[in-house]
């Protein structure tokens, strides 16, 4: 890092010009033109730490690159505030500083040093944040964001409270709560698919008896079903 | 929060670096342009038959206004221009020529009542028209390298913008300098024939911004990330 860099060596009221300009009339009446443009941030007084990113920045374009990594890392978090009062989203503040640093990387020659650095920063900050909600905008146009489409129970009260293999057990212990002959007409005219004559042959039942037996038992296993849903 | 997110590329810009000449003020290398462009003016002038520009230019106020106009535009374009491409400027630059383009066609589109007005006027056949068509184009050719070689030592942030209000210097250059050879008076059909020709130069050097000034840093991500060192 080089002397001028080091923020306890300047010793400057920031009135008098940083460095000799080459031609002192046309950069007064330069700035005198851009005095026009100039956002409400530029006209302060600039602070200690402006002038010291302002000498930073040129020994940076003079190729002074301890100088320059200073200052870059010193940018980040200013960088990160605009981004964030621009309102980008967490997610893409640090896409924002990339582009930024990125963009000081390419256009330094441009900087004058005799003008507010943070002021040069803050403009080339909000424009890449508002590029980048562009950008995004647009994508979102396009793309959907659907979390819920990857869940295989998009409604939580569908989704069984333990996993499919308990789920099995589950009803074995529920037709095993059965009376005898409610689990028998369950058992030869659902799980065994029989006609209603094959069992009355199989089990010695009436039609009659099988029906209401089975009713019985459904109406049982619904009730309980029933109620393990409603509690979950 | 710190800066370690961004080591490796705060470490390869560093790397990068190397010393750059600080560009002059906008204004002064706007100067520079126009000093070229009265120069250029000032050949054109040893060829032209200088009394009778005066003459036809004297002769009703919409036509020395609009020279005046179209001068101005080009002057105020090219500052605009300049300041555009530097990447904290702000687009209210580009409302800096406006003034002088809303005059320049202004008291063109009044030199369209020539025909009521001074009906003995010599108004330009479309063969003559072609002549100014070719003169505005071929000359903003040169004048555009140059200009465009300028701004491109800047970093335009609004390149699109910046290329069109560039354009406008160009072609309002160009427009000005035709006053030189253009013995002819404002009809309908030679400013047709002058808004289509700046036209199309700005809409040319509009559709080359993308090649004319650096890409932005946003679409190159992806080839500085890789050029990074792992270490």
């Amino acid at each position: 890092m080089s002397a001028a860099a080091q923020p306890n060596l300047i010793r400057w009221d920031g009135n008098q010009p940083l460095l000799p300009a080459r031609f002192p009339g046309m950069a007064a009446l330069s700035s005198g033109a851009r005095t026009l443009f100039m956002s409400e941030a530029e006209r302060q007084p600039r602070s200690a730490d402006d002038l010291r990113r302002a000498v930073q920045m040129a020994a940076a374009q003079a190729g002074d690159r301890g100088a320059y990594e200073a200052l870059l890392r010193d940018c980040v978090p200013l960088i990160r505030a605009v981004a964030v009062r621009r309102g980008v989203a967490a997610d893409y503040v640090e896409d924002v500083v990339q582009d930024v640093l990125l963009t000081i990387h390419r256009a330094r020659q441009t900087y004058d040093p005799r003008r507010s650095f943070g002021a040069w920063l803050r403009t080339i900050a909000e424009r890449r944040a508002i590029d980048l909600l562009r950008r995004v905008g647009r994508q979102h146009a396009r793309e959907i964001h659907a979390p819920v489409e990857f869940e295989a129970f998009a409604d939580e009260r569908a989704r069984p409270p333990d996993s499919a293999a308990s789920a099995g057990g589950r009803v074995d212990e529920a037709l095993a709560s059965l009376p005898e002959r409610q689990r028998e007409a369950v058992r030869v005219l659902v799980l065994e698919e029989q006609s209603l004559s094959e069992a009355a042959l199989t089990t010695s039942r009436s039609k009659g008896a099988l029906k209401v037996n089975l009713h019985r038992a459904l109406k049982a296993l619904r009730g309980r079903f029933g109620e393990e849903t409603e509690r979950s | 929060m710190t800066a370690a997110k961004h080591d490796r590329l705060i470490l390869d810009l560093a790397a990068d670096l190397r010393p750059v000449r600080r560009l002059s003020p906008p204004l002064l290398r706007a100067l520079v342009w126009l000093a070229v462009l009265a120069g250029l003016a000032l050949a054109l002038a040893a060829f032209a038959n200088l009394e009778a520009v005066w003459q036809r230019i004297g002769a009703a106020p919409d036509l020395w206004l609009a020279v005046i106009g179209s001068a101005m535009t080009a002057i105020l374009a090219a500052v605009a221009a300049f300041e555009l491409s530097l990447p904290d400027a702000t687009r209210a630059w580009a409302a800096l020529p406006l003034p002088a383009a809303l005059l320049w066609v202004g008291a063109s589109g009044f030199g369209c009542l020539r025909d009521f007005i001074a009906p003995q006027s010599h108004v330009a056949v479309m063969s003559e028209t072609a002549d100014c068509l070719m003169f505005i184009v071929f000359l903003s050719v040169p004048l555009s390298a140059l200009l465009f070689a300028m701004l491109r030592r800047g970093y335009p942030l609004y390149p699109g913008l910046t290329a069109v209000i560039g354009g406008l210097a160009v072609a309002a250059a160009a427009a000005s300098l035709l006053n030189f050879f253009h013995p002819y008076d404002a009809a309908a059909t030679d400013l047709l024939v002058h808004a289509v020709a700046v036209t199309v130069v700005i809409a040319g050097i509009r559709a080359l911004s993308g090649r004319i000034f650096p890409v932005p840093a946003a679409i190159a991500n992806n080839v500085t990330v890789s050029r990074v060192a792992p270490n």
